[in-house]
């Protein structure tokens, strides 16, 4: 297996293009600039250098002719789990030191689907068992590469999971008899871990001022908290309630925290205009309802209702299905609350960039960001639309045209056809955020939850 | 005197007010409808501009121009397209409200031949899903059990009714899973002698079943011939009969190549009818399937491959494959509370080679035939049932709204809980304040 590795890795695409690109005469949807018909794109050194009609080629460039094409730019899903070995340390409340980072899976199949549906930055996200759950990583879809630090975004801002409500509840409170086991022990959980940074902090300050002489037990849970009360961390918060949605307003407010993106928030539209006041941004689904009961009262038009009312809104995928068509979910607004398509591709580009902390480099056409670039037959918001070229940082990443038959990295010519799966059954969170747990609780701690529960209802 | 005549304003009042709110509720609009002038895609019988008149239930006249009489409500369709109404042709809808809360799931029986559970008896006419669904034009779903080998008895549905007599289509059939040689899930962690021999075990039960069936159907026959009262208790063998008898198809669901091949085999030497469901990997084999001219439902088109060394696009490529080898194709969700992504499921078919024409028929005629209701179903045509649907344009296309829809002739308010909420929230009062 080894060896067919290697013998792969010497085909592989360099990590950043040096080779100058030049995109011809497409129609340039730059999101921040408005469209432009019949542009050319100059990349240089994987950044876009040159926006204009007409522009000539320099020499030995790559000239990609868009005539007939829609450009835009790489989508961004601002909560995802490809790319990863596991998601979820379930064995807390509180795993804040834990980091995702420490399992990516660059061979992982995802990645170039995900490129395949013109996505190029995905958030990495840690799984929604613990109330605080572990740092999460933005990855560029480097597809092709076997290093796991080539798929980081150099400089990106640090990131963090929280998670409310039955998920939480449902590992903890019911799967391991600890608090949480309602939605105000979510709420206390957060309030003794922002507390017990706060005493970290104090007791370190008092060590390097010289007021206590011995040092504290170094603890990287309580450095972490302590990172996110700095504001050095943005937290991203699976939520879905408009009540729980609330309290994390509040705890965040009582500790001096601001910088806050719920995801899912399925009633966020409830609650917009305190969002708004708030500052929070909502990474929402475009339709997902119903698979559980906190998301019975949703409504698709919650995107379009959020960014109405001015909350920074992206749409997600959580599901290696929907990062593929991210461009379609997006369009949703547009039948279910009627957004302009510049709103709507804002959804997935410059609005997720912002909510990661690095729309200074990415999520829009513009000249110094990363050449993270997708070429459309059709307009990207039509059902009909096909992504045909993906670049990630100037390198062709995807292309429809020489999409092979096989594209894994790890490829043994030993074998034909690989595992089949029965269903595709993507979403209803167990293949995404409760990945690895929904087994745990239906195994062995849910199932002693139901026999108790059961022997206690023929007991009273 | 005086407390009296407060007495009566009040109950007046009260009164008023049961009126207002009881009008604030929309419902659905029975009578005469002519819809002119609209660009009416028939599916059967091409595309033209002209009138369609509703009905007594039935679209009773289509042609360029028809004249209305007093009763007749008018509704201008100029610049506006007229469709049939969508069929998706798999869906738990109606069978199950809240995925994760268990007792509101009704699709799935205990037990592993249980063909009599009939999905008409458990369907919720009242499921917050099914106007939900309607918005985006699907008037018609096969809502179906699942989850053993024989999981019951589907229905073809029509998207409104206040029970289920007034929502079927007068079309039920037996569902069958042929026993797989794939993973479940990635956490099904049998090693690959045991998917074997699990389905080696699964393949001689359906085939003890169809023996039994084929000799309780004897019995059954020959008790009627002689006319007897035949004294019996087997529901299960009951729900086989018109598969047996080869009245009826059965609905197998199958997905990889091999399990495909090997179902194929199967019906073959049993000589029976056949519908294939879920089709994941029909593309692999499309030629065998067209030859033996077994009809399939396939879907969700929007899905991953099923295998990681396949094509980025099998899934969505997958329909317009076996529709070119000549396979009668109709599309699924296989979803419930999404049932309302049928039309994407089609328009991606339709991106990735179907073709916007084919892709209509996969939602329209070709699940009528499957069903066996073509006389009534699929198509604007003069006689079938009147399930139509009004929209700015193409209703696969994403931004397209479907401003009109009739369930047997019956004029739906395009209204669910989401656009209610919608109104409510999207200028909330009051705001922060």
């Amino acid at each position: 297996m080894y060896k067919y590795l290697i013998i792969c890795s010497l085909f592989l695409p360099r990590f950043v293009n040096t080779q100058n690109v030049l995109i011809k005469n497409g129609t340039v949807l730059t999101v921040t600039k408005g469209t432009l018909q019949n542009t050319d794109i100059l990349v240089v050194n994987g950044k876009i250098s040159k926006i204009d009609k007409n522009i000539l080629a320099p020499q030995g460039s790559n000239v990609i002719d868009a005539t007939g094409l829609h450009i835009m730019p790489g989508i961004i899903d601002a909560h995802s789990h490809i790319a990863l070995d596991v998601v979820n340390e379930a064995t807390n409340p509180v795993t804040a030191e834990v980091n995702v980072g420490d399992a990516l899976d660059p061979l992982d199949v995802s990645i170039y689907r995900a490129l395949a549906g013109g996505v190029t930055i995905s958030h990495a996200m840690h799984g929604s068992a613990n109330a605080i759950g572990g740092q999460c990583e933005t990855i560029k879809h480097r597809y092709g590469t076997t290093n796991p630090d080539d798929l980081r975004m150099v400089g990106a801002p640090r990131t963090i999971k929280f998670a409310l409500g039955e998920n939480p509840i449902r590992t903890h409170g019911e799967g391991s008899k600890i608090m949480p086991n309602t939605r105000m022990g979510v709420e206390q959980v957060f309030r003794n871990a922002f507390t017990d940074a706060q005493l970290y902090m104090k007791d370190w300050d008092d060590f390097k001022k010289g007021i206590k002489k011995s040092s504290p037990e170094y603890n990287l849970r309580h450095e972490t908290m302590a990172d996110i009360l700095k504001g050095n961390i943005l937290i991203h918060c699976h939520s879905y309630r408009a009540d729980e949605i609330l309290m994390l307003m509040k705890v965040l407010k009582d500790f001096g925290v601001n910088k806050i993106c719920f995801q899912h928030v399925n009633e966020g539209f409830k609650v917009a205009p305190e969002l708004a006041a708030f500052g929070a941004s909502a990474s929402v689904f475009a339709d997902w309802w119903a698979y559980k009961f906190e998301v019975y009262y949703s409504t698709a038009y919650n995107a379009a209702i959020l960014t109405r009312n001015g909350v920074v809104t992206s749409i997600n995928s959580d599901s290696e299905e929907l990062i593929r068509h991210l461009y379609h979910e997006a369009a949703k607004t547009q039948r279910y609350g009627d957004l302009t398509d510049e709103e709507a591709l804002a959804l997935i580009t410059i609005n997720p960039a912002k909510q990661l902390g690095i729309d200074q480099n990415v999520g829009s056409i513009e000249v110094g960001k990363d050449a993270d670039i997708v070429l459309f037959k059709g307009h990207p918001l039509s059902v009909y639309a096909i992504p045909q070229l993906t670049l990630v940082d100037g390198q062709v990443r995807f292309d429809i045209n020489k999409d092979p038959d096989d594209v894994r990295v790890d490829v043994n010519p030993n074998e034909k056809y690989t595992t089949f799966f029965e269903t595709d059954r993507a979403h209803h969170e167990n293949n995404g955020c409760l990945r690895g747990i929904a087994e745990m609780l239906m195994e062995e701690s849910y199932a002693k939850y139901m026999r108790f529960k059961y022997s206690k209802n023929h007991s009273h | 005197m005086n407390s009296i005549k407060i007495y009566f304003i009040s109950l007046f009042l009260i009164l008023q007010c049961s009126i207002i709110s009881a009008q604030q509720v929309k419902k659905a609009e029975n009578g005469i409808f002519l819809l002119k002038n609209g660009t009416i895609h028939t599916v059967t019988k091409g595309t033209f501009v002209g009138d369609v008149l509703i009905k007594d239930g039935i679209i009773s006249d289509i042609s360029n121009s028809i004249t209305a009489d007093g009763n007749t409500k008018i509704i201008d369709c100029t610049g506006k397209h007229i469709y049939p109404g969508l069929i998706d042709s798999g869906s738990r809808l109606g069978l199950v409200e809240i995925d994760a809360v268990s007792v509101t799931n009704d699709f799935n029986e205990h037990g592993d031949f249980v063909p009599h559970m009939k999905a008409l008896t458990a369907v919720n006419p009242n499921a917050v899903a099914i106007p939900v669904t309607r918005v985006n034009g699907v008037t018609t779903v096969f809502a179906k059990p699942e989850g053993s080998t024989f999981p019951g008895t589907g229905a073809l549905i029509d998207l409104f009714g206040y029970n289920p007599d007034q929502m079927s289509c007068g079309s039920e059939r037996v569902l069958m899973r042929f026993p797989s040689t794939g993973k479940r899930g990635r956490w099904d962690r049998r090693s690959d002698e045991d998917v074997k021999k699990d389905a080696e075990k699964a393949l001689k039960n359906i085939n003890e079943i169809w023996e039994s069936a084929l000799g309780y159907m004897k019995i059954d026959s020959a008790a009627k011939a002689d006319n007897q009262k035949w004294m019996k208790n087997n529901p299960q063998m009951d729900a086989l009969l018109p598969i047996v008898k080869g009245e009826q198809p059965l609905f197998i669901e199958v997905n990889s190549k091999s399990d495909i091949e090997s179902a194929l085999e199967w019906v073959a030497d049993k000589k029976m009818k056949a519908v294939f469901m879920g089709v994941a990997e029909g593309w692999r084999v499309a030629d065998k399937i067209a030859k033996a001219k077994i009809p399939v439902i396939v879907g969700p088109i929007l899905s991953v491959p099923r295998r990681d060394n396949d094509r980025f696009d099998a899934a969505y490529t997958n329909p317009s494959k076996m529709a070119k080898a000549g396979v009668k194709v109709a599309i699924r969700t296989d979803n419930a509370e999404n049932t309302r992504n049928l039309p994407f499921n089609a328009g991606f078919a339709a991106a990735y080679g179907m073709g916007t024409e084919e892709a209509l028929k996969a939602v329209t005629i070709n699940p009528a035939e499957i069903f066996g209701v073509s006389n009534k179903y699929g198509s604007i045509e003069k006689g079938k049932v009147a399930n139509i649907i009004v929209s700015t344009g193409d209703p696969f296309e994403t931004k397209t709204v479907i401003e009109k829809l009739f369930i047997r002739g019956w004029n739906i308010p395009l209204e669910s809980r989401q656009t209610l909420l919608y109104d409510e929230f999207l200028e909330r009062s009051p705001g922060t304040k």
